[in-house]
């Protein structure tokens, strides 16, 4: 249509009356519409939690010990940077992969030589003691590292509680795993489940959490949801995700990447700048997301004037 | 018909304008994360691996050209192998810089100790060092100063500077060996289309001097 000079419009361009009623109806209709979607989504929203509501969930704590006052990484690092081979095996695949695994409900089984073994539901851990906030360094065998305020408490609150005999020298932990759930974890290269393993004087040393959260949340799925141990002193794959089995035993268990390729990965595989992984240098890292290994790495992460004493007489070299 | 109008395209630059544009792809996709200032947790992961990944690729493809002309009766595809070629020669030129770069902050003494000491460091450096030759020797004058034979013996470092990406790739990664793998799966087809080629040629040259009747030998007077 041509444009007309307004002096060209006549009485039939004027709206007629009823249109302009509809108008109405429409933007009443439009209103209704917009509070019912609205509505509804507040419904969906409460019926079928989505996975973000499920794993964001707010976490009351406290301050921990032995937290770092270095600068800690933003979220988004964390949470889309993983080794989750269960999700995928790049690094930005179990923030997407994971994101509908379901971790609720959730039971913890614990068992072996203990007084008292019994399964724990993940409400249950989330109250067995004061959750605290812990800053702590965390350096992957790769050579990168981060800074993390984690949420948990000490293991050795849980493992007091059932009680481990006089029998028990170690403790091993296992993850879930369902392939159904974890398509990728078929091509991960390592047997899966996944299993970690610790001395028990390691395990009980309060440096070592039990952690459910970061950040003030609850653990996203892709960082090892709902409860995960964490060892500041360890290379990270001795941090197990998304437990559900720790048991006391007597010998020393097995660990995932000790039975890959036990040259390059050791049981204790405490972070030590002097000794080389077989394919590269562990003497510096770099601090993500930093381009440069800027940073010198620490004996035992720099948490050397707690746990140092644990190994005194061990040759690090070979227990590597 | 048909194979007609595919030399015909293929034997047209605009083919090989928008090859050489495509090939340049990779490295928009690398930098672009930098140029829109997306947070990557570990930015030179992702460089190098995107490189690495990039330079294997461009040499596997290098690689196919060869049994492509043949099987698919196409000869003009040999226009584009050098530009191929050299495109992985460029991404593996970035991979490297990275690793002197980024990771060995251009210490000559420490990148020495690694290619020594690592495997995985030692046949990626021979991977790359490979290539040096055969990128300079890439152009029309050095095809002609070497003489065909020569150069096309010379050009053979490609299959061992291939395999030995591939070793590099597979030494690399901690378990999830199904890429090296896959990669290896290829090469080797690749390699093993060759080594049948030769060995028809072979019997076929056997034969016609079989069937050929016997060049009657010349007399020398004295």
């Amino acid at each position: 249509m041509a444009p007309q000079k307004p002096g060209h419009l006549t009485y039939a361009d004027v709206t007629p009356k009823s249109v302009y009623l509809d108008r109405r109806k429409f933007l009443r209709g439009v209103g209704i519409t917009a509070i019912a979607a609205f509505a509804g989504k507040r419904l969906y929203d409460v019926a079928v939690p989505s996975p973000s509501v499920q794993a964001g969930t707010k976490l009351t704590t406290i301050k921990g010990p032995f937290s770092t006052d270095e600068k800690i990484n933003t979220f988004d690092v964390v949470s889309h940077y993983n080794n989750f081979y269960e999700f995928g095996v790049d690094k930005e695949q179990p923030a997407k992969n994971a994101q509908k695994f379901v971790t609720s409900p959730w039971t913890v089984a614990v068992s072996g030589e203990v007084a008292k073994p019994r399964k724990f539901s993940i409400d249950e851990i989330l109250k067995l003691a004061p959750l605290e906030e812990r800053i702590y360094r965390h350096r992957c065998v790769e050579g990168w590292s981060i800074v993390v305020p984690w949420i948990g408490f000490s293991f050795s609150t849980l493992a007091k509680l059932v009680e481990p005999t006089a029998k028990a020298r170690f403790v091993a932990f296992e993850s879930y795993y369902d392939p159904s759930q974890m398509p990728l974890g078929r091509e991960a290269g390592i047997a899966l489940p996944y299993v970690e393993g610790l001395r028990l004087d390691e395990a009980m040393h309060p440096l070592a959490l039990l952690c459910v959260g970061m950040y003030g949340e609850t653990l996203p799925n892709q960082d090892g949801a709902p409860v995960r141990m964490i060892l500041p002193w360890k290379y990270g794959f001795k941090s197990i995700k998304s437990l559900v089995k720790i048991r006391f035993v007597k010998d020393q268990p097995d660990s995932t990447w000790n039975l890959y390729a036990p040259r390059e990965y050791g049981f204790y595989s405490n972070v030590n700048p002097e000794v080389d992984h077989p394919r590269w240098s562990q003497a510096r890292e770099r601090r993500l997301p930093e381009f440069f290994k800027s940073h010198k790495t620490l004996m035992f992460n720099g948490y050397g004037d707690q746990v140092a004493s644990l190994y005194t007489g061990l040759d690090l070299r070979k227990n590597y | 018909m048909q194979n007609y109008l595919a030399s015909k395209i293929l034997s047209s630059k605009w083919t090989k304008a928008v090859l050489f544009l495509v090939c340049l792809g990779p490295l928009a996709a690398i930098v672009w994360p930098f140029v829109r200032g997306y947070t990557l947790a570990n930015p030179l992961e992702f460089i190098q691996h995107a490189t690495g990944d990039w330079a294997l690729r461009f040499l596997v493809i290098t690689l196919t050209i060869t049994p492509l002309r043949q099987v698919l009766h196409l000869p003009e595809l040999i226009r584009f192998r050098r530009m191929l070629g050299l495109f992985a020669f460029f991404y593996a030129c970035l991979h490297f810089t990275t690793y002197l770069w980024f990771d060995k902050l251009f210490d000559i003494h420490e990148i020495w100790k690694d290619v020594y000491k690592r495997p995985f460091i030692t046949v990626g450096f021979l991977a790359f060092t490979l290539l040096i030759p055969l990128a300079i020797t890439s152009t029309a004058g050095w095809i002609r100063r070497l003489g065909g034979r020569r150069w096309r013996i010379l050009h053979r470092a490609i299959y061992i500077s291939a395999v030995c990406g591939v070793i590099h790739y597979y030494w690399q990664v901690k378990s999830a060996v199904i890429r090296p793998l896959t990669y290896a799966a290829i090469l080797g087809l690749l390699l093993a289309w060759r080594v049948g080629e030769w060995l028809l040629r072979r019997r076929r040259t056997a034969h016609a001097n079989a069937a050929a009747p016997r060049p009657t030998p010349i007399k020398v007077s004295q």
